[in-house]
């Protein structure tokens, strides 16, 4: 089974994320970036379905250079391969583009069984990209995913909804994306760091995927970020230590607020 | 004055409070036209009407729902071909944005999701306001090409009513192939609680890691207010609370009037999922615990003190 894993390189959300404001776009560049927490789930989960059977798991990302450090902690932690998207052109791209990126590289790879992505990443917080993405390859999307088996050509999730929790089934070749229930994804082993350092990793540029620059990037975006402008810092709220009173005090403020 | 179409969320024809707010919005751009796909249509039109929704195309086709999202997608791409709204709203939940990327393909249409405010654009179209990285910035955004998709956050809007026609005509649709790629084979519904439903309450009350798996007093805190309960991660990863009460980056963005975290610290991924609260409060024994940079209100105590006397309090205040 070939199974492809879309991860994202993210700011850290540790770190002070902010935009560009030449094009409104989020910054890259200048704070530090790692593997989408979210996508390491995915990971995990396309090593857990590897190694119980036959299997590949190729990780894909579409991003700039620094994002060759994803695929790196995903080849540590036990991918056998990665492709890498890079092109300038790239820049500023929206989910719609980014799906068309990853659905062209997709078809490159070729014969693909499954294709596993995170629920969300964790600086858009969109969590359109499967969506967009299974609509593009034609492929049935089961997503949210917190239980995951591959069994004669199937996969079956478990999801827990709101008012229900469901089981879901699609024939192969389909996408799924998991959530943070689904496992505990693994640290990078010692032998893993050796070990990805002679895993194969391909870079390609749009024109190796056939698609033209005008197809993404900021200028090919279907929506425009028109402003930007930090959240002013919430006005110093009252601080009370409780000396036996607090609950009442706290009463108190409901009240006044008209709360109660 | 041209449509703008609105995905009714709703539960065999129980309507949600985020398709109200939905036509409300609906209303500043255009003239609102609900889409009603599955069962128990009449109960739902009543309340359609009563929240301004002129027109409901309706889809009856039984395994519709049993497909998930791609048939909601195919209806709507074939309504927006046919009457070319001015936009088309959806609400920001998971299912919700889902038919919302797929339909944004299929159309060649731009997707705004998480939307807190959506107006008429200067322009025509939409103006939307984003809360992004945590709620730490405020972005404007608009749709530059084909028919604006907005997925719209709970509680964005204030419901009015409006009286409306709610005249409504059967969509002739028949689910395509691929749209049958994807079945529920199982459904186990879940326990009422018989609180207000997370997202959609205007009080949400929180418990952590700090209850120690106690809920009790944050309950019936929660009880006295008329609130729903959440729980951060700490709590459901414990076994303490249920998944689907997560709040936070991985589990429901709610943004009430009123949100109360109790034994909660306040991290980025749990922000994530309740800075947008009008009114923020902390119960926390640690005068240090990153919570309190948010609060309107905190009180640096035991829950187990506090809680119940604000309790006792808030239930006498109401006789
Ligand atoms: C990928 C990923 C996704 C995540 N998604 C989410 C998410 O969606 N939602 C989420 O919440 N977290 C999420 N987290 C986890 C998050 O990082 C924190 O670990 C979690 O929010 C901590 O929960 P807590 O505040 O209850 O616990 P803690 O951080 O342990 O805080 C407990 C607090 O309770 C206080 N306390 C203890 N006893 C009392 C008492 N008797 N009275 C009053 N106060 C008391 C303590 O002072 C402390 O501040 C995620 C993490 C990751 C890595
Ligand atoms: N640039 C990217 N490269 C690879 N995968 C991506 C990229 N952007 C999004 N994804 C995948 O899509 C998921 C959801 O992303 P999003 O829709 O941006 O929240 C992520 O968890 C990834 O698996």
């Amino acid at each position: 089974m070939n199974i492809v894993v879309c991860v994202k390189y993210v700011p850290d959300a540790q770190a002070e994320r902010t935009f560009n404001a030449s094009d409104n776009t989020t910054d890259r560049e200048n704070v530090d970036g790692l593997l989408s927490e979210l996508d390491e789930y995915a990971v995990e989960e396309a090593l857990k379905l590897a190694e119980a059977g036959e299997g590949e798991v190729t990780v894909l990302t579409v991003g700039p250079d620094s994002a060759a450090d994803a695929i790196k902690k995903a080849l540590q932690m036990g991918a056998d391969k990665g492709v890498h998207v890079n092109d300038a052109a790239i820049h500023g791209s929206d989910a719609v583009a980014t799906s068309l990126v990853l659905a062209e590289a997709i078809k490159k790879i070729g014969s693909v069984d499954l294709v596993i992505t995170g629920m969300a990443s964790t600086d858009g917080t969109m969590g359109v990209v499967p969506a967009m993405l299974a609509e593009r390859l034609g492929l049935p999307a089961v997503t949210y995913a917190s239980e995951l088996t591959v069994d004669g050509g199937v996969a079956t999730i478990r999801r827990d909804g709101d008012a229900s929790t469901q089981t879901i089934t699609a024939t192969l070749p389909a996408l799924v994306s998991v959530t943070d229930q689904i496992n505990e994804p693994r640290y990078p082993s010692f032998k893993g760091i050796m070990a990805a350092k002679k895993k194969p990793v391909d870079t390609w540029s749009l024109a190796d995927l056939g698609v033209d620059a005008s197809q993404v990037g900021l200028d090919a975006a279907w929506t425009r970020v028109e402003s930007f402008a930090a959240r002013p810092p919430r006005s110093q709220g009252q601080i009370v230590t409780d000396e036996g009173d607090g609950g009442q005090k706290l009463a108190a403020f409901l009240s006044e607020r008209k709360f109660v | 004055m041209a449509e703008v179409l609105v995905l009714v969320d709703h539960v065999d024809g129980k309507v949600r409070k985020t398709t109200a707010e939905l036509l409300t919005i609906a209303r500043r751009i255009g003239e609102p036209s609900a889409v009603f796909i599955g069962d128990g249509f009449d109960a739902a039109k009543e309340s359609l009407a009563k929240f301004g929704a002129e027109k409901v195309y309706r889809v009856e086709s039984p395994d519709v729902l049993a497909h998930l999202v791609v048939p909601q997608a195919e209806v709507l791409a074939l309504l927006v071909a046919e009457k070319a709204p001015a936009a088309l709203l959806v609400s920001a939940s998971p299912e919700g944005k889902e038919i919302a990327a797929r339909l944004a393909i299929k159309t060649e249409s731009g997707l705004i999701t998480d939307a807190v405010d959506v107006q008429a654009g200067a322009a025509g179209g939409v103006a939307t306001t984003q809360s992004v990285f945590a709620g730490s910035y405020t972005v404007t955004a608009t749709v530059t090409k084909g028919t604006p998709i907005v997925a719209v956050k709970p509680n964005s809007a204030t419901p009015e009513e409006v009286a409306g026609a709610a005249a409504d005509e059967v969509v002739a649709y028949t689910p395509s192939d691929a749209a049958k790629g994807a079945t529920i084979t199982e459904s186990k519904p879940k326990e009422a609680t018989g609180r207000p439903e997370l997202t959609e309450a205007a009080i949400v009350v929180s418990g952590g890691r700090g209850t120690g798996g106690d809920f009790s007093k944050v309950e019936e805190f929660a009880d006295s207010l008329g609130a729903a309960v959440g729980a951060s991660r700490a709590a459901v990863d414990a076994g303490w609370y249920p998944h689907a009460s997560q709040v936070g980056q991985t589990g429901k963005q709610v943004s009430p009037q009123l949100y109360v975290a109790c034994g909660i610290s306040g991290a980025i991924q749990h922000r994530a999922g309740m800075q947008t609260s009008k009114t923020i409060v902390a119960v926390n024994k640690d005068n240090e615990a990153p919570i309190f940079e948010l609060v309107d209100f905190g009180v640096v105590g035991d829950l187990f003190a506090v809680l119940p006397q604000a309790t006792e309090a808030i239930n006498a205040a109401k006789g």
